[in-house]
């Protein structure tokens, strides 16, 4: 006797959604760095900060398939929008973040249209333009966000209530990754439903996708507004861990430090975006200690390099790691 | 008012000739190269060492210019760029954006981070006032220079046997080899000219622009906006969309200071809502 195919399929995208050794292995070791090394607790809320970029940046990118240039402009936007309202009394820091992921999600929402209407190119510009006219007013507008400076005076409260942000950083660390771990559970939920497959159906033929009846605009506007709100997060996060925001964060070296992460992990792959963090920010520390001034040049030659060489080579190298049997990995 | 909108028309024409490469490159070949604007930049620095440093007057410098970074170009699509025309365009736009990284990194490395200035002649600082507009002679200059640039352009690629060539290449490169058109000869050709008009545009544009290492970020999404307004695919296009761009950038900088800046992104949004295709795009986004 056959099951009926929609049982077959739930049947198999529920096997698909099983938890694997490597993976749970994978967030002891991340457990088991922030036990480790206490006294690195700064670079480990840094690096959670970017992993968290680079997940919400694959949703748009990987799954989605929508070209951008301009992400760091939902990550700027959560970054002010968390760093204002703790400059302006709204001390508690989850209530921030979620400030700030939430706005950055209706930004994404409203701008999804624009982003949306055209081609590849046309998807590159609007994207590039909306990150260079935010970066512009959060250069004009000091009174809020304190211009070129940088904003001043944030006052973030204690953790729940409990934790006090210390100056070695340890309760930031934790909840930087806390909140990467809460946001990776809800990317792996998503990239693991039908939902998320309707996506990558979409990325790799949008004609054939709308001819199945998957509602092609509909699905693109959802991942992007949620990839949105997740950049916010990470930008909020940044702000309240660092307790200080600057303009760099709706620079476009930070979108572009967004695609150098998946380029390094993986597109299209959830811990491409944490393997790629983990990598770049061990890279980009090393590269600027040799060579302070210049270690942009050596960022670009990776880039570069990795094209040529073909970017899925790092990612297959894990795989080959894997028995063959375990590649469909999230 | 007349002396802004000539001021806009000088500016809108050396953003036709630094985008034109990349309408070409990236309209017709399909390749989206983001790192256009580094060959600018290696233009407008190219200028610097042959104008300030050996002394090499300024109007004979401008072709030597163009030669050099043309060779550049072809050089960097030999060994570089033909890796990646078969690529997705996410390829191109991660390997474009390395190399803007890199040139930048290199300019800052040999001449500095400061703004640079090319030394024009005393003869083309002045003014000239006609029917009561004041015209800089250095930016009539460049309008005669880049209006003959367009329209030769146009007539290559509309009228010569070169410009049939290299459209029927990019319909069809398979076709056309067999025809024994030689295909990435072509290519190489249209990458060269292309860079050597934007390292042109750098060079004449240096003292409107300004010059320093982070020019081809700063100046990315201008032509990006040219190549989208315009649509893809047509020389008078874009030629249009940079005079439109350029015009509405300086009367915007000059009309509302504070909100200058803005204006070029007003406009890029208002052509994208009216005609997502671009002003004189075909149907069918790539």
């Amino acid at each position: 006797m056959t099951a009926a195919p929609e049982e077959t399929a739930r049947r198999q995208l529920a096997g698909l959604a099983r938890w694997r050794p490597a993976e749970i292995a994978f967030w002891v070791l991340v457990l088991a760095a922030y036990f480790l090394f206490p006294q690195r607790a700064a670079l480990i809320a840094e690096v959670a900060v970017i992993a968290l970029f680079a997940l919400s940046l694959d949703l748009v990118l990987g799954y989605a398939g929508i070209l951008t240039l301009g992400h760091a402009a939902f990550f700027g936007w959560g970054a002010y929008a968390a760093g204002i309202a703790a400059a302006r009394g709204w001390e508690d820091p989850v209530l921030g973040l979620l400030l700030g992921g939430g706005t950055a999600g209706v930004l994404g929402l409203l701008g999804a249209p624009l982003v949306l209407r055209g081609g590849d190119l046309t998807r590159l510009m609007v994207t590039l333009g909306l990150a260079t006219v935010l970066h512009e007013l959060a250069n004009r507008f000091t009174g809020l966000t304190g211009g070129a400076d940088g904003l001043q005076g944030m006052n973030v409260g204690p953790l729940l209530g409990k934790f006090e942000f210390d100056l070695e950083g340890h309760v930031g660390a934790a909840y930087a990754l806390a909140v990467l771990f809460l946001a990776f559970l809800l990317l792996r939920r998503i990239a693991l439903s039908p939902f998320g497959w309707s996506l990558r159906a979409i990325r790799a033929n949008p004609l054939r996708a709308a001819a199945l009846g998957i509602p092609v605009r509909r699905r693109l506007v959802a991942a992007y507004t949620i990839g949105a709100a997740l950049a916010g997060v990470a930008g909020a996060l940044l702000a309240q861990v660092t307790q200080f925001v600057s303009l760099d964060v709706l620079s476009f070296q930070r979108s572009a430090d967004g695609l150098l992460v998946l380029l390094i992990g993986g597109v299209g792959w959830l811990y491409g975006g944490l393997v790629g963090a983990v990598v770049f920010k061990l890279m980009q520390d090393l590269l600027s200690s040799l060579t302070p001034q210049y270690w942009q040049f050596w960022i670009g030659a990776l880039l570069v390099a990795l094209v040529l060489l073909g970017r899925d080579r790092p990612r297959a190298w894990i795989a080959g790691l894997r028995r063959p049997a375990e590649r469909a990995a999230p | 008012m007349l002396t802004v909108l000539f001021d806009g028309i000088a500016y809108g024409m050396v953003l036709f000739i630094l985008a034109c490469g990349l309408a070409v490159t990236l309209g017709l070949m399909n390749l989206v190269n983001l790192a256009h604007g580094a060959f600018a930049m290696a233009g407008g620095y190219a200028a610097l060492v042959l104008v300030n440093a050996w002394g090499v007057p300024f109007l004979a410098a401008l072709p030597l210019v163009f030669l050099a970074t043309a060779a550049l170009g072809a050089v960097m699509e030999r060994t570089l760029y033909a890796q990646v025309y078969a690529r997705s365009h996410l390829d191109q736009v991660l390997f474009s954006v390395g190399l803007i990284f890199m040139a930048m990194a290199v300019v800052d490395y040999a001449a500095g981070p400061s703004q640079q200035f090319v030394r024009i002649p005393d003869a083309l600082r002045g003014r000239i006032e006609v029917a009561g507009v004041g015209m800089g002679i250095y930016r009539l200059l460049v309008i005669g220079i880049c209006g003959a640039v367009a329209l030769a352009l146009h007539l290559a690629l509309a009228r010569t046997r070169f410009g049939s060539q290299l459209r029927a290449a990019v319909d069809d490169a398979r076709v056309a080899r067999g025809l024994g058109i030689d295909v990435g000869l072509i290519f190489t050709v249209t990458f060269a000219v292309g860079s050597g008009l934007a390292g042109l545009g750098g060079a004449l544009g240096a003292d409107i622009l300004g010059l320093d290492p982070g020019f081809p970020l700063r100046f990315m999404i201008y032509f990006l906006i040219v190549v989208t307004v315009g649509g893809t695919a047509s020389i008078p296009g874009a030629f249009l969309a940079s005079l439109l761009l350029g015009i509405a950038d300086v009367a915007g900088k000059y009309y509302l200071p504070s909100m200058g800046a803005f204006i070029i992104y007003g406009v890029m949004l208002a052509v994208l809502v009216w005609r997502p295709q671009g002003l004189f795009g075909r149907a069918g986004a790539r």
